[in-house]
């Protein structure tokens, strides 16, 4: 592990880091392009601070055994990418069903299939959302920098320890593969789930406000019954209409409700803005730039960067959609969030969509130009 | 040593179970818990895990320690992850046929052959029962099941042997018809430190019904495919008396007239069901030979050599190799130059 202070990292090592300092004590992964920097990281990082890295025979075992280890106490990960993704759906169903606390990686590529294999997209925003079967929420974040695969890293451990869910990590290959300064703080600031303090725990149930129950873990007398069948708030089977609605809209309302603690977004000179662009990861850099840019030509422009992909931030949304002119919606896929802000902003004001497939981002000069356009 | 009662107020949740009647995995789900009785084993130091199928519900609901149970032919890796983190957990995987050789074949070649410690019992009914008895990996060649219907052009596993070829450290094959073996067996693979496997055969009032063809009311299959279960195994090392299975003509019952007719004192016949051969006459004779030449009549279609279809039973794998959690400390304590 690198000291506290600066240092010249790539991004991926970045998250692995902050994965470590949050207290990560397990990974199990499968090599995958762009993420095997975090896998091989973790290799080399994890026995030297008492814990354990597993290579699996897929990534279904890899997500498997993480929900086996944070069942038996650890803050557990995995990294990959589109098509390991695609493979783990099932077992992150069974995450949410179970309410197992982990932290997914996906180093987002250039799909559909194989595709571009190594290129950079941001093609499982829909997939990390809705990609599982059943109904749930998710927490999913979304890096644009170094050093917020380091911050954010550190922020998915801790919020999936505090509601109790997979939480999911969504940069994408640019911003994995890209190496820039990181600084390491002296000490961040770390969360654990709450465990039962008694003899006896309700671990599928909770009368707090927060609707997350403690999680006791197995080999301490609990004699826990961990099922992926819908049950009791005690954990035994129960496939009543009443159950299992109760249990479902549990883990959905518990994320839904911390919506404006999850919320986490940067805005760029949108207090006068008559034109902003809303994008998130990589695609957000050159925005910046653009905004900027038609600043200097006078024109007034701002950004809204997501760093909370999910639960979106619907009213930032429509507030930006009430104040503004016209929104850009930038992406590195075939046009998603765009749906998303269109749906929140209910069409009080103009939007666009610019998207770039193919492992690049939209350039500066793209973007300004649109915003030039829509702006008219 | 507890009676019935007694282990099953220590070690089993609930009275009501979803197995079928005549089902064999309550008979499993008993020598497990004597075998852990026997050991002397603290529940709370246990972890039970299952996939999905029949197999899998032998832990959970049922068993009074901490249960996981996961998805479809996944519990080996889920099991891996709490292992490694917790090696103390004594840790013992159910799975099926399907469960475990089909869907789940891949993590189960690995875990043998990363020889992590813990015991894996898997209960192989030679179809997937709680869908409705399709093909499974482990299905006869012919046999007729709901998706195979002109019969089934594939050829199962062996999947012992599999497991076996992949590592295991510690692997046996017993039927339900045999629970002292199996509860024996269960303790040693419970005590091996290593990968340790068991195959199950098991009777499937339900399903086995059709796929083996038994035609007997419900009430007498439990018990005649538990003969099956017996009269299809062999063990190795094991002494048999002399015998011949003999292939009968369309009635079995009038043929098996004849046979007992043309034997007279010199060897008995009586109806038996097997696994690849079906309802044949079993003959047992001092002078199997000379019984054989008996029985050439032409009610029976050929006669059979005693082994001949028939599956191998017993422990097959006991050796030690380096432990894969034991491998992990050993990886930590380099990276910490410890050593």
């Amino acid at each position: 592990m690198f000291k506290p202070g600066k240092h010249l990292v790539l991004g991926n090592i970045a998250c692995a880091e902050g994965a470590l300092r949050a207290g990560c004590r397990l990974f199990a992964g499968y090599p995958i392009t762009p993420a095997n920097e975090i896998t091989e990281y973790m290799s080399s990082e994890l026995p030297k601070v008492g814990g354990y890295f597993l290579q699996m025979e897929d990534e279904i075992a890899s997500i498997a055994a993480c929900i086996g280890a944070s069942w038996a106490g650890a803050k557990a990960m995995t990294a990959t990418s589109g098509p390991g993704f695609s493979l783990m759906q099932e077992n992150l169903s069974y995450a949410h069903m179970t309410e197992t606390p982990l932290v997914i990686v996906d180093v987002q590529r250039s799909g559909p299939s194989t595709g571009q294999s190594t290129d950079a997209s941001q093609q499982d925003f829909y997939q990390a959302r809705y990609g599982a079967h059943g109904d749930y929420e998710i927490i999913a974040l979304s890096p644009w920098s170094a050093q917020e695969m380091f911050d954010l890293a550190v922020r998915a451990f801790n919020l999936a320890e505090q509601y109790r869910t997979p939480v999911y990590f969504l940069p994408d290959g640019m911003i994995g593969h890209i190496k820039e300064e990181l600084v390491i703080p002296e000490k961040v600031e770390v969360f654990n789930r709450k465990v039962p303090s008694g003899s006896t725990a309700t671990p599928f149930g909770t009368d707090d406000p927060s609707l997350v129950p403690e999680m006791p873990k197995f080999g301490q007398g609990y004699r826990l019954q961990v099922t992926g069948s819908s049950h009791r708030p005690t954990g035994v089977r129960d496939y009543t209409p009443k159950v299992h609605d109760e249990k479902v809209r549990r883990i959905m309302k518990k994320i839904a409700q911390a919506e404006p603690i999850l919320r986490d977004v940067a805005k760029v000179d949108l207090d006068d803005a008559k034109v902003a662009v809303i994008s998130f990861g990589a695609s957000a850099r050159p925005s910046y730039g653009a905004i900027k840019k038609l600043r200097e030509e006078g024109i007034k422009a701002g950004l809204l960067r997501l760093k909370t992909l999910w639960p979106l931030p619907e009213e930032e949304f429509t507030e930006l959609a009430n104040k503004v002119d016209a929104i850009l919606v930038v992406e590195m896929n075939a046009g998603k969030l765009v749906r998303e802000v269109q749906r929140a902003a209910c069409g009080q004001t103009k939007i666009a969509s610019l998207t770039r497939i193919g492992g690049v981002t939209p350039t500066q000069n793209d973007i300004a130009q649109e915003l030039r356009r829509i702006v008219q | 040593m507890k009676n019935l009662g007694q282990l099953k107020a220590d070690y089993i949740v609930q009275n009501l179970t979803a197995f079928c009647p005549g089902c064999g995995n309550g008979m499993i789900l008993n020598c497990f818990v004597r075998a852990v009785d026997d050991l002397g084993w603290n529940v709370n130091d246990m972890l039970c895990v299952s996939g999905i199928g029949c197999s899998s519900w032998i832990p959970s609901p049922h068993f009074r320690g901490d249960t996981l149970h996961t998805t479809h032919g996944r519990a080996l890796a889920f099991a891996t992850g709490a292992k490694v983190f917790n090696p103390s957990l004594k840790t013992v995987v159910f799975t099926g046929d399907g469960d475990g050789s089909g869907i789940g074949g891949n993590h189960l070649i690995h875990a043998a052959r990363r020889n992590i410690g813990l015991t894996c019992i898997l209960v192989n009914n030679f179809n997937y029962a709680m869908t409705g008895g399709q093909i499974a990996p482990s299905t006869l060649h012919d046999a007729k099941t709901s998706t195979s219907p002109y019969g089934n052009p594939e050829q199962p596993f062996d999947i012992a042997k599999l497991v076996a070829a992949a590592g295991a450290t510690y692997v046996a094959k017993w039927t339900t018809n045999h629970v002292l073996e199996l509860t024996r067996s269960m303790k040693e693979a419970m005590q091996n430190p290593g990968f340790s496997f068991i195959e199950v055969l098991s009777q499937c009032p339900t399903q086995q019904r059709n796929i083996l063809g038994l035609r007997a009311p419900a009430q007498e299959l439990p018990s005649r495919l538990l003969d099956m279960l017996a009269e299809s195994t062999y063990q190795v090392d094991k002494q048999e008396k002399s015998y011949v299975y003999a292939v009968l003509s369309d009635e079995p019952e009038i043929a098996l007239k004849a046979v007992t007719k043309t034997l007279g004192d010199s060897g008995k016949a009586r109806l038996v069901d097997h696994l690849t051969l079906g309802r044949v006459a079993r003959v047992d004779a001092a002078d199997i030979e000379a019984a054989k030449t008996k029985i050439a009549i032409p009610e029976v279609k050929r006669v059979v050599d005693n082994r001949e279809g028939k599956q191998e039973i017993g422990v097959f794998v006991r050796k030690q190799r380096t432990e894969y959690t034991d491998a992990l400390r050993e990886i930590g304590r380099r990276a910490r130059g410890e050593q």
